[in-house]
């Protein structure tokens, strides 16, 4: 469903577990343009919570949070 | 929104200061000094700047594994302390290193970063880790002893003053 926003980067956390998948999405976003949209798929549950939290510190922002299964998948824009 | 905008105006509110967060690790336990990494690569993944004070049993987290010690007491706690980041002993289990053991080979199986990948993790975010001298000085830790990585080595005001510019802080 990623017609929906361009998406610039795709990132697979799957299996990653506190802090790394935040963690790389902030050196990931530093790679796309200011606008430009990650698609992170990730499967700690903790990253629900998380991303948003992140995206709230580092002035970025969560377009939009999908949910399949186990799979979490974010799509977040660089502000910053 | 628009994309061009040039700086952030009426978009989030101008922040010129970063962030910043400061952490003293007094613990040399396994849990703790994690639990200090963690928090620490978080808040440097959210844009902060992150000062770690390392005091006390928390120097093992910088340590080499090298023999340390010029007096008599001074090598004995050298041998008894011995080695590195890799023999932090969790909190409670310690059971003589079996629960190290346990412990890492868990946190493997769930794909979390032990303590020596959180702190390179941590060092490539930019996190700043101080010693301090005071305990280096009583536990007769050389600089050399430390990771080549440490920023510097310093004491109590200094951190003070760190702290004081933070957000938050945390004593571990």
């Amino acid at each position: 469903m990623s017609d929906e926003f361009k998406v610039d980067l795709k990132l697979d956390l799957k299996g990653l577990a506190c802090p790394l998948p935040v963690v790389r999405v902030s050196k990931a976003i530093k790679d796309i343009p200011l606008g430009g949209v990650i698609e992170a798929v990730a499967t700690d549950p903790g990253a629900l919570a998380d991303f948003p939290a992140w995206a709230k510190t580092s002035g970025n922002e969560i377009l939009k949070t999908e949910r399949s299964g186990a799979e979490l998948k974010f799509y977040i824009k660089r502000v910053k | 929104m628009s994309e061009a905008t040039v700086g952030n105006a009426g978009v989030v509110p101008a922040e010129e200061k970063p962030d910043k967060a400061s952490i003293v690790v007094m613990s040399g336990d396994l849990d703790k000094v994690m639990g200090s990494f963690i928090i620490a690569t978080a808040a440097a993944a959210a844009g902060m700047e992150v000062t770690m004070f390392f005091t006390f049993w928390g120097l093992r987290a910088l340590k080499k594994n090298v023999p340390t010690g010029r007096t008599f007491f001074g090598r004995l706690l050298g041998l008894m302390y011995g080695g590195d980041i890799t023999r932090c002993n969790p909190s409670k289990f310690s059971f003589c290193g079996l629960g190290r053991w346990m412990f890492n080979r868990m946190m493997k199986r769930h794909n979390v970063p032990d303590l020596a990948e959180l702190r390179r993790m941590a060092i490539d975010l930019g996190v700043k880790l101080y010693a301090c001298q005071m305990s280096m000085d009583v536990m007769e830790f050389p600089r050399e002893a430390l990771i080549d990585e440490l920023t510097d080595v310093v004491g109590a005001a200094f951190f003070v003053s760190e702290a004081a510019e933070s957000s938050f802080s945390l004593f571990i």
